[in-house]
């Protein structure tokens, strides 16, 4: 019997656009892009010239204060250009893509015989380091610091979001290899969040795991709850997070001694059409699943990532490494309702009982709400007490801890528990805030600043 | 709606940094975001989608919560007004003459602390925030029938400008703006709030109902003002007539009082849509009536043998402006602790502060704005601790491994 943990906190919004567990085919870029960017907290050094020959595999730039941590091509081609803006901050660098791909050979890895200094060397040389991600700070983890325990959250709760048990179906063996990688590393069993009742059992045959399963409204699946009732960050403590889909790159490097950096992207959405998942190679260009694939009648906002914790893109930028989703919505701009503050609105969504969402909740669970990318208010100084402690299953005061990054009080950051959060914890919060305070961007800017302070 | 929007549209420009009238650009912008949900969108990064609810809505809530409370406050100063004057009159006879009576207070309370909240927006360059909304509705409520209305404007201004704007607007405030009005007027002007010639409209309004006298027994006092000054250790009190009154006159409030607070039961309304839409804390309207229940318990077993600590606990309950406190001024979220924890302690204390102001204190029969007001101070330090609580959690956890 596997530990049970039910959270009661948070909250399931009711969009529309799930996407269908078929995979759709889509067409591939030519030029891939890779943009430094992407990768938190690093600064690229370039290594390749313009007509540079590079493999999928071969590095492009590393991070200026760890050497050894590549950052490298996805597919095999010729540099088109190295581009780049205001002081010389690296943009991106375009890569021509062969008709023929080749792979850099980083040999199969048998991990029970490799060493744990030889594993950690083989991800920052592959390329593949920047999939796992630290606490505190939410950047890309340190190698030169060993984490206290490794989190994996088997599941996503967030609207919209991927399955995936439909992901890592079949490929249990590569998610196998990754966690043994991540078992030898941190020296104890891998820490795996799982969807309370969910009946796939791939995931129940994993061994070097511990199983934990969550029961509960979103954020249930994010990482940083899950370490926060486990195994939770003190002051001075490491923890690794690695999404589950750069588990299976990792494996699949282990496996067949590649750089892969192709993962599955479920594009959903009340403004997408073909709502499915989609290959995608990371460097290419987004519009490969979007052309075709919106709604023109009005404005659609694209979201990389989901609705709430994703950030706007264009139609024709290239996804983050990271992105397992994309959501495409109204955006609203042009939409003017008469005296929203008195109207019922009953197709609104809303956690506050001023609207009736959450009766229709009870008498008819599939109802749709409309949703957009408006404010729906204005932005006014922090007002009601307790709503964010509402959708936030953790021991912390949301807004003691807000205040105090506003103020930039490092001290009681971190004494408030800044260490344990990542701007996509805090992002029901923004969702559910009447003053429409932007929350993640706090977060983001706080923690950036607390690792330049005390680091 | 097509008509309204092209007529914002057309008057946009003058408004706008540039135009003729750009001066008055965040009162444009009230306007505007009153008439139309603001379609400003997210940014690139954070929440692409955000809640239905804002701060317009909430607030309008409240003033929702307060039509019952109001329109029987207008009745009830009608119905006083004619049972002074030993006149019969039909029920909209009385409801009209309280409303004429009533409105020019909540006309200059808005006039004067809009016209203060648009000048700082303006100012500051900002939106204009909703708070006063509520705190504009709620000054009239809190105040006797007979204030002149050159003090509530002096009172509201000092109360807007002292209590709110210098701490940064609505949502910094350490006090609840409309009991800084009230408590203003209750020192400055102690006799026009005090006493028992202010709380029934003798004279007429605006010309109706003019030169009449007072029938012979007539006395003005409210009941806990009766009681504060009995010398017996009786807790009896009665109507304006000399009639006794028990419990539920008190709650559905035929009484001499301040315009709202009188009926129990109209609080009790606007208490279930503030709890029901979730805009109230129901721990700090439960924990205020709990805590004042106790106390005047307390103070019935135990207590001195006065009239006032001999009144029965639930009369302290219904009487006075404890309802009123309880339901609308101390749940204000702004003034209140933060903390879920703070709360209860916070609602509890200002009930045990209200009922032992009352009871202990010759100088004042009611005790429920100087409870609030006082427990406005140390909300902020129920909080601390609350929170201090957790950090010390943290650190204990760090350090016991």
């Amino acid at each position: 019997m596997n530990k049970r943990i039910k959270l009661k906190k948070g909250l399931d919004i009711a969009i529309e656009g799930k996407a269908a567990e078929t995979i759709g085919s889509n067409p591939q870029s030519e030029v891939f892009t890779v943009v430094p960017d992407h990768f938190v907290g690093i600064t690229p050094k370039v290594t390749v010239k313009v007509g540079d020959k590079v493999k999928a595999g071969t590095p492009l730039f590393h991070d200026k204060k760890c050497a050894e941590m590549n950052f490298v091509s996805p597919v095999s081609g010729e540099v088109l250009s190295v581009n780049r803006g205001e002081r010389r901050k690296v943009l991106g660098i375009a890569i021509k893509a062969d008709a023929q791909q080749e792979y850099e050979d980083f040999g199969k890895t048998d991990v029970n015989t490799t060493s744990k200094e030889d594993l950690i060397s083989l991800l920052l040389r592959a390329g593949l380091w920047y999939t796992i991600k630290q606490r505190p700070y939410d950047v890309i983890a340190n190698p030169a610091v060993m984490p206290k325990a490794v989190f994996v959250s088997a599941f996503d709760s967030a609207p919209l979001a991927p399955n995936y048990e439909f992901i890592a179906h079949g490929k249990t063996h590569y998610l196998q290899a990754a966690i043994n990688v991540f078992a030898k590393i941190s020296g104890k069993p891998v820490e795996l969040g799982l969807k309370y009742g969910s009946a796939s059992t791939d995931f129940r045959m994993l061994h070097n795991v511990n199983l934990t399963e969550y029961e509960g409204p979103h954020p249930a699946g994010n990482v940083g709850v899950q370490i926060h009732q486990i195994s939770p960050v003190n002051k001075g403590e490491v923890v690794w997070t690695v999404n589950l889909q750069d588990l299976l790159l990792i494996g699949k490097l282990i496996c067949d001694g590649r750089t892969n950096m192709t993962r599955l992207v479920a594009l959903t959405g009340p403004n997408a059409y073909e709502k499915q998942y989609y290959m995608v190679k990371y460097g290419s260009n987004a519009s490969n699943i979007l052309r075709g694939n919106i709604h023109r009648e009005v404005t659609s906002r694209i979201v990389c990532g989901n609705v709430l914790s994703g950030y706007q893109i264009s139609e024709d930028e290239v996804l983050s490494p990271y992105t397992n989703q994309i959501t495409v919505l109204d955006e609203g701009n042009d939409t003017h309702e008469l005296l929203g503050w008195i109207m019922p609105r009953f197709n609104k969504f809303s956690m506050s009982n001023t609207y009736l969402t959450n009766i229709f909740r009870k008498i008819c669970p599939n109802m749709h709400y409309e949703f957009d990318a408006r404010l729906l208010g204005g932005r006014r100084a922090i007002i009601m007490s307790g709503e964010y402690d509402k959708v936030l299953p953790m021991d912390i005061y949301v807004e003691y801890l807000i205040k105090a990054m506003i103020a930039g009080n490092l001290d009681r950051m971190e004494a408030l528990g800044a260490y344990e959060i990542a701007p996509e914890d805090v992002a029901l919060c923004e969702f559910v805030c009447t003053s429409k305070m932007p929350l993640q961007a706090i977060v983001r800017k706080a923690l950036d600043n607390m690792k330049s302070e005390l680091e | 709606m097509k008509f309204l929007k092209d007529i914002v549209d057309k008057l946009k420009p003058t408004f706008s940094e540039g135009g003729k009238l750009s001066m008055f650009h965040s009162v444009f912008d009230g306007f505007e975001t009153f008439l139309f949900v603001p379609n400003s969108t997210s940014k690139r990064v954070g929440s692409q989608i955000h809640d239905a609810i804002d701060s317009k809505r909430t607030m309008i809530m409240v003033v929702i919560a307060l039509m019952p409370a109001m329109l029987f406050g207008m009745y009830n100063v009608g119905y006083q007004h004619f049972l002074a004057i030993g006149e019969d009159a039909g029920f909209w006879s009385k409801f009209f003459f309280g409303f004429l009576a009533v409105l020019p207070y909540i006309l200059v309370s808005y006039i004067v602390g809009l016209g203060i909240e648009f000048t700082v927006a303006q100012i500051k360059k900002e939106e204009i925030a909703e708070g006063f909304l509520v705190t504009g509705i709620l000054i009239p409520l809190i105040i006797p029938i007979n204030t002149p209305l050159w003090m509530v404007a002096v009172a509201t201004a000092f109360a807007v400008i002292f209590a709110k704007e210098v701490f940064g607007g609505t949502g910094y405030n350490i006090f609840n703006v409309a009991l800084i009005t009230r408590a203003f007027l209750f020192f400055a002007y102690p006799t026009a709030m005090s006493g028992d010639k202010v709380w029934v409209r003798t004279e007429g309004t605006w010309g109706w109902s003019n030169g009449h006298n007072v029938v012979d027994s007539f006395t003005g006092a409210t009941p806990l003002g009766q009681i504060g000054t009995s010398t017996s250790a009786t807790p009896a009190f009665t109507d304006i007539l000399g009639n006794p009154l028990g419990f539920w006159d008190g709650f559905l409030g035929l009484i001499p009082g301040s315009v709202g607070e009188t009926c129990t039961l109209a609080i009790l309304i606007g208490a279930v849509i503030l709890i029901a839409t979730g805009v109230a804390s129901w721990k700090i309207t439960l924990s205020v009536f709990v805590g004042g229940a106790l106390t005047a318990l307390a103070f019935n077993l135990w207590g001195p043998d006065t009239a006032i600590a001999n009144l029965p606990w639930y009369n302290h309950l219904v009487l006075g402006g404890f309802a009123f406190g309880a339901v609308f001024m101390a749940t204000d979220p702004v003034t209140a602790a933060r903390t879920e924890t703070g709360k209860w302690i916070y609602g509890f204390l200002i009930g045990v502060i209200a009922v032992v102001t009352r009871v202990l204190n010759p100088g004042y029969p009611e005790g429920m704005m100087l409870a609030i007001l006082f427990m406005n101070i140390f909300g902020c330090l129920i909080d601390y601790y609350v929170v201090q609580a957790n950090i010390k959690r943290r650190l204990k956890r760090a350090t016991s491994k």
